[in-house]
């Protein structure tokens, strides 16, 4: 995947501001930054939910910049929503009986109405809810934030994507839950995923990105290795406040 | 002997709400009568009615219909104020199909209800997108626009209308046709709602950016359950042309709105069968009320707040959930 030059902004502020980057197949990204430097937006322009005001996006070789979400969701790209979306009506399985029904799933896996319980209690294990525990027939209501953020994960599996997008995953997570979400990022990865992570926490999401890009005031400021970027002068006076 | 209370629907329902394991005669009749009750009431206490009661559970039927249709809506977060605009176009195009071509009532019906369907699914096409009171307001103006287009431009009868036409071969033909029509419509949208179709739809109620992330094009979501909403309520404008021998601007007029929405919120939105449940209380309610004149409207507006204000979540929910609280004495071993 490519991206070049994006850009937009809402009304006079420059929320996303002529961010470039290149993520080779395979590969794992963090993207980090203050609040407020456009990290969520850059995710909007790049799976469609926003369109830009200048630059494309360009993944396997064709341009889908402006293109509607769900055709970008065909070509293979996922997301999660940092503010959990899950369907609080429907119990925590049916959630992924929707992206099961996708398209692109459909195309790739076939299965018929009733075969997707199963498939989807599959996902639900995956992402660590308990085999044959009760949890996963309650409704999405009424389960705490760790599953609900292991649910959205689950959703965006579920659509057999080559490319992911992962928005603050683990934000709201006590150690123990975000530590138990890891190995599950690093599986995916082991499958030979590509992969976006938007993180704070920043000790876990350098232990195993390979690349890192910082975002200030919607401009990239520093791209590299977590070291790299971390000796980076612009990065320390982003996060700590310049001398003057 | 010990005996202890228990559920009867223990041990019918197995983890989820639409898996169930029956075991005995007695589980399935369970899961059967309330299935039953419609079906009976509808085809078989009609023939017991003098053929004045029978009039009203035939307009009532039209309204149960509208309301169906509106709870269907609903269920993908399309608020419609504008039930009026299927019935209107419905009406006409049965109506002109009827009086221009001479077409039977038997080619009229079916040929408005799908058209009727398309027209005003690409009339809404527009505004699909927008979401709760937008698109609520949207379809309060579209049939006061279309009502106002007749009477300018005195196309299809003006402000006379189309009178004079087909009517059905008996009161029973009429009886029948539009009782199995409910049926079919009750039964076909709750099987659909309980597919995987109905999970998508209340997906889009639930969290429509959700959806859209997960590869599924909500606009043509939403424009399929339009059509299917617009069909129903078209058929029931087709029949009530045919019923009334008169195809006209009152076809659009505000009740054909008010009265299904007013029946679903009472009977209890989501379920279908709360719609109708709904607007067979609330019509033959406000023809028992007739003979207070000028009052009507009072008695009948404070029974909507006491219905409303005493069961929010409707008759039909209520009713639901006493009969799954139904207890019975069992042996205690």
């Amino acid at each position: 995947m490519r991206v070049e030059d994006l850009s937009k902004s809402f009304g006079g502020v420059l929320a996303v501001d002529g961010v470039s980057f290149e993520l080779p197949s395979g590969q794992l990204l963090g993207i980090i930054g203050p609040n407020g430097s456009g990290k969520t937006t850059l995710v909007n322009l790049i799976t469609g939910f926003i369109k830009p005001d200048r630059g494309r996006v360009i993944y396997s070789g064709k341009d889908i910049t402006g293109w509607p979400p769900y055709k970008i969701v065909t070509l293979g790209i996922a997301r999660t929503f940092q503010m959990v979306k899950p369907f609080y009506q429907l119990p925590a399985y049916k959630n992924l009986i929707i992206p099961l029904c996708s398209p692109r799933v459909k195309a790739m896996a076939g299965g018929k109405y009733g075969e997707r319980d199963a498939v989807a209690l599959d996902l639900l294990e995956e992402v660590g809810f308990e085999r044959d525990s009760y949890v996963s027939y309650k409704v999405a209501s009424s389960l705490p934030q760790g599953y609900l953020k292991r649910l959205e994960l689950a959703k965006a599996i579920a659509l057999r994507p080559d490319l992911i997008i992962l928005d603050e995953l683990f934000s709201g997570l006590s150690l123990a839950e975000v530590a138990s979400i890891v190995p599950i990022i690093e599986k995916l990865r082991f499958q030979g995923k590509t992969m976006i992570m938007i993180e704070h926490r920043l000790k876990e999401l350098f232990r195993i990105a390979d690349r890192v890009m910082v975002l200030n005031y919607g401009q990239k400021i520093a791209e590299g290795s977590a070291k790299e970027v971390m000796e980076s002068e612009e990065v320390k006076n982003a996060y700590l406040g310049s001398e003057e | 002997m010990e005996k202890r209370k228990e559920r009867i629907d223990r041990g019918i329902k197995a983890r989820s709400e639409d898996i169930f394991a029956l075991s005995s005669y007695r589980e399935m009749l369970y899961l059967l009568v309330p299935r039953a009750i419609p079906v009976v009431g509808l085809l078989f206490l009609a023939p017991f009615l003098s053929p004045y009661w029978r009039e009203i559970f035939i307009s009532t039927s039209v309204y149960a219909l509208l309301a169906i249709s509106w709870d269907l809506l609903i269920s993908a977060g399309l608020v419609s104020l504008g039930q009026s605009l299927f019935y209107g176009i419905g009406s006409y195009v049965a109506g002109s199909l009827n009086h221009y071509y001479s077409l039977p009532p038997i080619l009229t019906i079916p040929i408005a209800t799908v058209a009727g369907g398309i027209i005003c699914t690409i009339v809404l096409l527009p505004v699909l997108r927008l979401r709760g009171i937008y698109f609520a307001m949207v379809t309060l103006v579209v049939p006061l626009m279309f009502s106002r287009l007749v009477e300018a431009t005195r196309i299809l009868g003006g402000t006379e209308g189309l009178t004079g036409l087909t009517p059905f071969p008996s009161p029973w033909v009429s009886l029948y046709v539009i009782e199995i029509a409910v049926l079919v419509t009750l039964f076909g949208f709750r099987r659909l709602m309980g597919s995987d179709w109905g999970l998508i739809v209340k997906g889009i109620n639930d969290n429509d950016r959700s959806v859209m992330s997960a590869g599924l094009n909500i606009h043509w979501y939403k424009a399929q359950v339009v059509f299917l909403g617009a069909s129903v309520g078209c058929f029931a404008g087709a029949f009530g042309t045919h019923l009334d021998m008169f195809a006209g601007m009152p076809g659009f007029a505000l009740d054909y709105s008010i009265m299904p929405i007013a029946a679903a919120v009472v009977g209890g939105a989501g379920s279908f069968a709360g719609p109708l449940l709904g607007a067979f209380i609330l019509v033959p309610l406000s023809e028992i009320l007739r003979s207070l004149g000028a009052l009507r409207i009072v008695f009948y507006g404070m029974f909507l707040v006491i219905f409303v204000v005493g069961l929010p979540e409707g008759i039909f929910r209520f009713l639901q959930r006493k009969y799954h609280q139904f207890e019975r004495w069992v042996e205690v071993s």
